[in-house]
């Protein structure tokens, strides 16, 4: 087990590798000049040039990107010129806020779409397995963005349940009751796709497990259905349910963008919004990175979780 | 196992995908209806997108600042104005045009380029397919919706822009689909063979690949064309898609969400069009991919109840309890398959008796039902499609198939258990065998777990498994063949049965292991005067193991007597052949290939004697009517017009 996970971590290296590869190239490749962006059109060349020697642009790309991820290894992702702060303090902070939505969609779409799917699998053509089968239907044919604007019409404006933004109990604002409550409905709306891909797999995981030989010897051996359905199917179906949830956590990571803006949550996904139309290079640079970053770490998980449920994959 | 075994080559050509008749397809996908209703919907948006230009619509840019965000329903204007006073259902109509573009485009964007780098990766292998899905991982790397959003971040917002950046994020799921059915299809003969006629690489992947890889292709576009006009629309609403005074749908709804607390019904319009849009897809999608991969339809993956279901004719003369009190007396039991229109008679009219501590041996070729037989029994043949429609089976004075669910339950692994063919397959494979062991104890009386597990261990040890303690803890694939179906013979022990049905229980192992097992299996028999009921397509086990035999031919009992006396004189042509064909008593493996021909398909049984068109003696007779079981001796019965003369003829023969 620590062996498998020994070599699970040696494994990132090379994949964090790329990813800053990726990253450094995707951002070299924009076209036009960045300090002329950065100081306007009516900017001197001479202010161009000088600028440019500070950013470091008058050198080579090789020679860049190696500078660049020296920086990087010392946690220095430059500086954002729209915020004019480092751009690693407002990446962290911002990434926080998304971490918290999106965990928490996370965890609703996990719970949510197993039960609708056992539910849907055990009652297989019955109300309950049509009534999960239309509500996932509506939930991935859904856009996210619409879905955050009707909640946000029906529960703040009409009921006055819940508030539609002004999320900033992160910064130390408000108590556990007010992040919750501006919480459920982003998260909610964030997690309604995932739910349904969820509820969808695992309802077909389970029907596949449910035929297989060994729920038949369960049978045989006189074990009450509950045990056979709730045990001895879901463990073999969570198989292939975990490396999904795993797939769901990049959607909710990067679906988060849309309900951020939606319900202006201060995550990283609105900041990268806003930091493209601004045109602050360094800024989408570092916020891509840490997401893609965070997200190779949580595949990672993922695989570990998966080796726990099936041992035969340690090898 | 006909039946069964139609459904999975089913699935088999399911799995390899052809190309489907045309017209096949079509009513295919019109039998699901909601996929109808899907295409019925999706027809009209596209319609109505294509005619926009000639439709009497208002001009979609028009701006009249004084008839800003009327309501719907307001004269001239059927669904109002937006906060510029365009109208909207002009609007509305070209945002749709341009998001079914966009989506349209990028999906063919993407299947383009993924379905080119899945096809070379996938045919050429090696270092390119190496280098090649390490690229795509690459991306998968990135979490989706960021990576486009870093894609559209290098080349700017814009329509394009965004086109390109959803094109390029949905590029991996065409690539690894294809590449997948590309590696199978790469070393097929077809493709081999156009290799060895000196045909070009490019041509062999356009004219021979391809066109069983379309299906993929297909598939894949339909389930990926809603999210990509999803995207699309996304990112437009995040303001870096459609730039103004261009609109798609995300644009509407993105320009609307300022006025929402206003005018909501800007947004709701916008939004219900995306929904509708997006789901008429999906649901073509979804019948599309039925339609083409039948294995992944609902109706294929239905789920086998925890009871055979049971349905018999009342007025059955089958309800008399046997005499004695035999371990199990079956009484023309008739299971049934029923998939559609087609009946599979699996078991017809089967009746046998197992007394106490006897082992009964029932033999056939695959396809013969004896399995099914075998799992009837305790009602675990997997319904739908396995359906009970006749017979009684008796034990201590009451029919199982009429218990309560608790009480079968209660039998099950209690005082009857099974054994089954492979253990590989038939044991959970994420459970220790120790723990299977104490499942399969606890689940009939109560002990604690430690109490269970030294009775585990115990079993373990009983079946020979050496340093059982340890093994306990082993989970089944860290087990050998033999040493997995000793787990498997502890489980069926575990309860103190008094009968035990064993369905080819040696059949996945080698000579040598299949050989230990039939020891140990009549060693613990006679051990403890348990009854059997052995099932197998080898006569040669049988003579070894068993006290009688039955034989079993397209669902029928067709000749049954102790076992000696049918090795010697077979009655019926069938058991003459099948004896006829065991070169070494107890090798075991050697499959019935010696008998030409091939059994019936059970749900087109041929009138009269279902044997006849493969039996040496057949006449004209033989085909007419049902033929029933003749008595040949004490104790011996066979279904055959001639059996006494081919009994003379084995017994003369044997003499000569
Ligand atoms: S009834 Fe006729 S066809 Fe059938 S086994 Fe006997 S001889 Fe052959």
């Amino acid at each position: 087990m620590h062996l498998y996970i020994a070599k699970r971590l040696a494994a990132l290296v090379p994949i964090l590798f790329g990813l800053t590869l990726v990253v450094f190239f995707i951002m070299a490749l924009i076209p036009g000049d960045p300090a002329l962006a950065i100081l306007g059109a009516y900017a001197t060349p001479e202010n161009v040039a000088r600028l440019n020697a500070q950013l470091g642009l008058d050198e080579s790309l090789p020679v860049q990107y190696l500078t660049w991820l020296g920086n990087l290894l010392q946690g220095d992702l430059g500086r954002s010129y729209s915020l004019n702060r480092p751009v690693l303090d407002e990446v962290l902070e911002r990434f926080s806020a998304t971490l918290i939505l999106a965990g928490a969609a996370l965890v609703l779409c996990t719970i949510f779409g197993l039960l609708a799917g056992i539910v849907s699998a055990v009652r297989q053509y019955g109300l309950a397995d049509k009534a999960v089968t239309l509500l996932v239907l509506v939930g991935i044919s859904m856009p996210s963005f619409w879905l955050g604007l009707l909640l946000i019409l029906f529960f703040a404006v009409e009921l006055r349940w819940l508030p539609a933004s002004g999320m900033y109990a992160i910064y130390g604002g408000g108590d556990l009751p007010d992040l919750l409550s501006h919480l459920i409905l982003p998260a909610a709306t964030l997690a309604a796709v995932a739910t349904g891909v969820v509820a969808r797999l695992t309802r077909s995981a389970m029907l596949e497990v449910l035929r297989q030989d060994f729920i038949r010897t369960a049978r045989a051996k006189g074990l009450p259905e509950r045990r056979v359905i709730y045990v001895h199917a879901f463990k073999a179906a969570l198989v292939s349910i975990i490396p999904v949830i795993g797939i769901q956590a990049g959607f909710v990571l990067g679906g988060a963008v849309y309900i951020e803006t939606v319900f202006q949550w201060p995550g990283i996904g609105r900041m990268l919004v806003q930091a493209i139309s601004t045109r602050d290079i360094l800024l989408v640079q570092g916020g891509v990175l840490v997401v893609a970053a965070s997200y190779v770490l949580i595949n990672l998980l993922v695989d570990v979780l998966q080796s726990l449920v099936d041992p035969r994959v340690k090898a | 196992m006909s039946a069964i075994s139609t459904s999975s080559s089913a699935g088999d050509a399911a799995r390899t995908p052809e190309r489907p008749k045309r017209r096949s397809f079509l009513r295919l996908l019109l039998r699901n209806r909601l996929a109808g209703l899907g295409l019925v919907v999706l027809a009209a948006i596209v319609a109505i997108a294509i005619l926009a230009p000639i439709l009497p619509l208002a001009d979609p840019n028009a701006t009249a600042p004084a008839n800003r965000l009327l309501p719907p329903l307001s004269e001239g204007h059927l669904l109002g104005t937006d906060e510029l006073g365009r109208d909207l259902l002009s609007r509305l109509v070209w945002g749709t045009r341009l998001s079914l573009f966009m989506g349209v485009a990028a999906t063919l964007v993407a299947a383009l380029l993924g379905s080119t780098i899945g096809l070379v990766a996938g045919y050429f292998g090696g270092r390119l397919d190496n280098a090649l899905m390490r690229s795509i991982d690459m991306l998968m790397a990135f979490p989706y919706i960021l990576l486009a959003l870093a894609i559209v971040a290098v080349l700017g917002p814009g329509l394009l822009n965004a086109l390109y950046a959803v094109a390029i994020v949905n590029i991996p799921f065409f690539a690894r689909n294809i590449r997948g059915v590309t590696v199978g299809l790469s070393h097929k003969d077809f493709v081999e063979a156009a290799r060895l006629s000196g045909m070009g690489h490019g041509r062999i992947l356009v004219s021979e690949v391809l066109p069983n890889v379309m299906p993929v292709i297909v598939i894949t576009m339909s389930t990926t064309v809603g999210w990509m006009i999803l995207e699309t629309a996304g990112l437009s609403f995040l303001g870096l898609g459609s730039q103004p005074p261009q609109a798609d749908l995300g644009s509407i709804l993105g320009e609307g969400r300022k006025v929402m607390l206003t005018a909501p019904h800007v947004t709701t319009i916008a939004g219900i069009t995306i929904f509708l849009l997006v789901m008429s897809i999906n649901l073509v999608g979804d019948g599309v991919r039925d339609a083409l991969d039948p294995r992944l339809s609902a109706g294929a993956l239905a789920r086998p109840a925890p009871v055979t279901r049971i349905a018999r004719a009342k007025n059955a003369d089958d309800a008399a309890p046997p005499e004695g009190s035999p371990a199990l007396a079956v009484r023309r039991l008739s299971t049934r398959f029923e998939v559609g229109e087609r009946i599979y008679r699996a078991v017809n009219d089967v009746s046998f008796t197992i007394r106490r501590g006897e082992c009964l041996g029932l033999v056939g070729e695959s396809g013969s039902g004896k399995s099914v037989t075998a799992l009837s029994l305790l009602g675990l043949v997997p319904s739908p499609p396995g359906v009970i429609r006749a017979g009684r089976v008796w034990r201590e004075g009451e029919d199982v198939l009429s218990l309560s669910r608790e009480k079968l339950r209660a039998l099950r692994g209690g005082r009857v258990s099974y054994i089954f063919q492979d253990p590989l397959t038939t044991l959970h494979p994420l459970f220790t065998v120790g723990d299977q062991l104490v499942e399969a104890i606890r689940a009939h009386r109560p002990a604690s777990h430690a109490e269970a597990w030294t009775q585990a261990v115990a079993l373990l040890d009983r079946v020979r498994i050496p340093a059982a303690a340890d093994r306990a803890e082993a989970l089944p694939h860290e087990l050998s063949g033999g040493m997995r179906q000793r787990v498997a013979i502890a489980m069926a022990l575990a309860n103190e049965p008094d009968l035990i049905i064993a369905d080819e229980p040696t059949t996945a192992l080698d000579v040598t292991v299949q050989a230990q097992i039939l020891a140990l299996l009549d060693e613990l028999r006679r051990e403890s005067g348990l009854a059997l009921l052995f099932i197998t397509h080898d006569f040669g086990v049988v003579s070894q193991l068993c006290d009688r035999v039955a034989v079993m031919y397209a669902g029928k009992i067709v000749e049954e007597g102790p076992t000696q006396a049918v090795l010697e004189a077979p009655a019926h042509p069938y058991t003459r052949l099948l004896i006829a064909c065991v070169p070494i008593l107890g090798s075991g493996k050697r499959a019935l290939d010696a008998i030409p021909g091939l059994p019936p398909a059970v749900d087109r049984l041929p009138d009269g004697c279902a044997f006849a068109p493969r039996c040496p003696r057949a006449t004209a007779a033989c085909k007419e009517g049902e033929i029933p079981p003749v008595s040949v001796a004490d104790r011996r019965s066979a279904r055959c017009l001639y059996a006494g003369e081919v009994m003379r003829a084995a017994t003369e023969g044997s003499a000569a």
